[in-house]
C-alpha cells in the first residue's frame, strides 16, 4: 500500500475549506465548552482541588479539562463526517478514486486533526481571558503533543464507528452512550481522587483520562499519575485506535 | 481486448440475491445498457464493476484488470456518474472537479486545461464558481458526467444518468453521452429504467430482472423478437365468430382477446386497419376504437419479464378509453 501525498493534502484542503464555511458550525461547536469553561469555572471558583493549592484555583484545574473535552468532541465528529459523505454520496467519490486506503485515512485524519487542534487552540485563548495563567512556552510545547494524540485517539475511534454504521442515526446514540461517559470519567471536571473505587477503575480505561491528566500536568504542574505514564500510555492508545480506524474503514465497502 | 468481461458475477446480500449468475462482454467504443425496474440489480452491477463492492462469486474484469484483485487499475481506468449525487455541496463546481483530478494525481497544467475543456463540454463554465448547492438538479449531473471525464477514463459507468431530469435536460445529457462515445471513442456502460432513453442511446442492451439478464441484444433485434406490430380493437358484438375468422388469416400472428378489446399482432399494421375494420363489420362487429402500436422497448421488456402482455394492452386500452371519453365529440355520441 502506497502513500499518495497528493490525495491526502487534496482530502486535508477539502477538509479546511469545509470547516472555513460553515462559520455557524465552528461558533455552534465551540459554545458548550465555552459555556462549561465560563459558568463551571466562575461558579465553583472556590471549590477546593485535592494535590492543589487555593491559588490557581478551580479555572486552572477545569481549562486542560475542557480542551481534552473539545478535542474529544471535534475529533469523534471525524467519523461524522464520514458519515454525511456517505449519506450525500460523496464517499462513493472518494471510494472510487484510485488512491491508496491508507491514503484515504491518513487523509482524514490530517483533515479531522487540524479542525480539533484550531478548536483546542480557541478555548485555550477563551480560557485565558477566563483568568487561566500561559504556562512557559515549553510546557505550552509538550501540551500540544498531548492535543494531537487526543485528537488521533478520537479520530480513530471515530472512523471505527463510522465504517461500522450505515448512516448518520446511529450516530446519535454513540455519541450519548460512548463519548459522555469518556468525557466525565476522564476527570476533565472533577478530580479522579473524588470518585468512588469503582467509577475510577472505568476512569483509568478511558484514554482521555491520560490525554487530561497529561494537559494538566503540562500546564499548571498538577497530575494523579506521572506525566511521561500518561505520555505512553496516550501514544499506545492513539496507535491502537489509528490503526483500528485504518483497519475498519479499509474493510468497510464503498456504498 | 474487450472492455468489459463479466464471468458468472454473483452478489448476495444476507441471503438476498441481488445479482444472479450474469455473464456479458463489452467491446471496446461500445455503449452497452443495462435496462431494468428498479431492483432488477443494475446498480449493484454498476458498483461491483468498479469496485465499490467485492463479488460474492463470480469473476469480472474491467479494461483487463480484475474488479476484485487489481482494483486500484480498475480505478484508474474507469470513470464513474452515480445514480445518486456524489458531489460535496459545499464546493463549487470547480473545486469539485479539482478535488477529482487531485485524486486522480493529473498534474497542475494539465488539471486546469481539462477543467476548463469538460467545464465547456457540459455548459457550466459561468456556474464553475457558485457552490454545488444552489446548482439544479441537471446542472448537478452535467456536472458529475463532466467530472467524470476529466481523467480520461476508458470506461465510463451512468447509473441512471438523467433520472429525475425534465425531458429537455434529458435530451441534452443524451447529446453528450454519444457525442462522448462517438467522438472520445469511451466505452460507455448505462443503466436505466427509461425505455426510450436505452433504445436511443444504446448498442445493444441487457434487460435485467431479479439479478438475472433475461435477454441481451441489439433494440432492433429485442423488438424483431415480438413479431411486429399490435393493433388493438375495441370491439361491441359477436366476437367469437370474428375471432375465428382471424384465426384463418395467416398474417394474424397472434390474437388475444381480454374485456373487449382484441389485440392482434402482424407486421406492416397500419396497412392492415381497412381490412380489419371490413372483415368486422361483415361479421356485424362494431369497431368503436383502433390503436395501433410499434414494438417498443417496453413491449419487449414486459415480455421478457414475466408481466402479461395483455395486461399491458389492456392498461393501454383503458388509457385510450379515458382519452377518449374526455373528448367531448366522443362522449356525446356515445351517450
Amino acid at each position: 500500500m502506497s502513500i499518495q501525498g497528493t490525495a491526502i493534502y487534496v482530502l486535508w484542503r477539502r477538509e479546511m475549506i469545509r470547516y472555513v464555511r460553515a462559520k455557524s458550525r465552528i461558533i455552534g461547536s465551540l459554545a458548550m465548552p465555552v459555556f462549561f469553561l465560563g459558568f463551571l469555572g466562575l461558579g465553583f471558583r472556590r471549590m477546593p482541588i485535592p494535590g492543589m493549592d487555593a491559588g490557581t484555583g478551580y479555572i486552572g484545574f477545569l481549562t486542560p479539562g475542557i480542551i481534552g473535552m473539545t478535542l474529544l468532541f471535534s475529533s469523534s465528529m471525524q467519523g461524522m463526517s464520514v458519515l454525511w459523505d456517505k449519506e450525500f454520496g460523496f464517499l462513493k467519490e472518494i471510494m472510487v478514486a484510485p488512491v491508496s486506503r491508507v491514503s484515504l485515512v491518513l487523509g482524514r485524519v490530517a483533515g479531522g486533526t487540524t479542525t480539533s487542534m484550531i478548536q483546542g487552540f480557541l478555548i485555550f485563548g477563551a480560557s485565558l481571558v477566563l483568568g487561566f495563567r500561559l504556562p512557559g512556552i515549553g510546557a505550552a510545547a509538550f501540551g500540544v503533543v498531548f492535543m494531537l494524540l487526543i485528537s488521533f485517539t478520537f479520530i480513530g475511534l471515530g472512523l471505527i464507528f463510522a465504517s461500522r454504521m450505515k448512516d448518520m442515526q446511529g450516530f446519535g446514540i454513540i455519541m450519548n452512550f460512548i463519548i459522555f461517559p469518556f468525557f466525565f470519567l476522564s476527570g476533565a471536571l472533577t478530580p479522579l481522587e473524588n470518585f468512588p473505587w469503582f467509577i475510577r477503575a472505568l476512569s483509568y480505561a478511558d484514554p482521555l483520562t491520560y490525554g487530561v491528566d497529561g494537559l494538566r500536568a503540562v500546564l499548571i504542574g498538577r497530575s494523579s499519575l506521572p506525566v511521561l505514564v500518561d505520555l505512553a500510555v496516550m501514544i499506545g492508545f492513539a496507535l491502537i485506535m489509528l490503526f483500528l480506524g485504518a483497519y475498519f474503514f479499509e474493510k468497510s465497502e464503498g456504498v | 481486448m474487450d472492455a468489459i468481461r463479466v464471468d458468472n458475477l454473483v452478489k448476495t446480500f444476507d441471503g438476498f440475491t441481488a445479482v444472479d449468475h450474469i455473464s456479458f462482454t463489452v467491446g471496446e467504443g461500445e455503449l452497452f445498457g443495462l435496462l431494468g425496474p428498479n431492483g432488477a440489480g443494475k446498480t449493484t452491477t454498476i458498483n461491483m464493476l468498479s469496485t465499490l463492492l467485492r463479488p460474492t462469486a463470480g469473476s469480472a474484469a474491467v479494461a483487463g484488470f480484475d474488479v476484485a484483485r487489481d482494483r486500484d487499475s480498475v480505478r484508474k481506468s474507469i470513470g464513474v456518474v452515480f445514480q445518486e449525487p456524489a458531489l460535496d455541496s459545499k464546493l463549487t463546481g470547480r473545486e469539485n472537479l479539482e478535488f477529482h483530478t487531485m485524486m486522480y494525481g493529473i498534474g497542475k497544467a494539465e488539471r486546469r486545461r481539462r477543467i476548463s475543456e469538460v467545464l465547456a463540454l457540459v455548459e457550466l463554465e459561468d456556474k464553475a464558481a457558485t457552490l454545488v448547492e444552489k446548482y439544479s438538479g441537471g446542472m448537478k449531473r452535467r456536472l458529475e458526467i463532466a467530472r467524470g471525464l476529466t481523467h480520461r477514463p476508458k470506461v465510463l459507468f451512468l447509473d441512471e444518468p438523467t433520472l429525475g431530469l425534465d425531458t429537455q435536460t434529458r435530451r441534452h445529457i443524451w447529446e453528450y453521452i454519444r457525442k462522448l462515445n462517438n467522438e472520445a471513442g469511451v466505452t460507455i456502460i448505462l443503466t436505466t429504467h427509461y425505455m426510450e432513453e436505452a433504445d436511443f442511446l444504446c448498442g445493444r442492451i441487457a434487460i435485467m430482472d431479479h439479478g438475472k439478464f433475461v435477454a441481451l441484444d441489439t433494440p432492433a433485434r429485442l423488438k424483431d423478437t415480438l413479431g411486429g406490430d399490435v393493433i388493438s380493437l375495441e370491439i361491441e358484438g359477436n366476437a367469437a365468430a370474428f375471432l375465428d375468422d382471424l384465426g384463418r388469416l395467416d398474417w394474424v400472428k397472434r390474437s388475444k382477446f381480454h374485456e373487449d378489446v382484441l389485440s392482434l399482432t402482424m407486421e406492416k399494421g397500419e396497412r392492415r386497419i381497412p381490412e380489419l375494420v371490413m372483415l368486422a363489420r361483415e361479421k356485424g362487429v362494431t369497431v368503436n376504437c383502433v390503436n395501433l402500436r410499434k414494438p417498443s422497448l417496453e413491449d419487449v421488456f414486459l415480455h421478457f419479464t414475466g408481466r402479461t402482455i395483455r395486461e399491458q394492452e389492456a392498461n393501454q386500452s383503458e388509457r385510450n378509453r379515458a382519452r377518449m371519453m374526455g373528448h367531448p365529440g366522443f362522449g356525446r355520441r356515445r351517450s
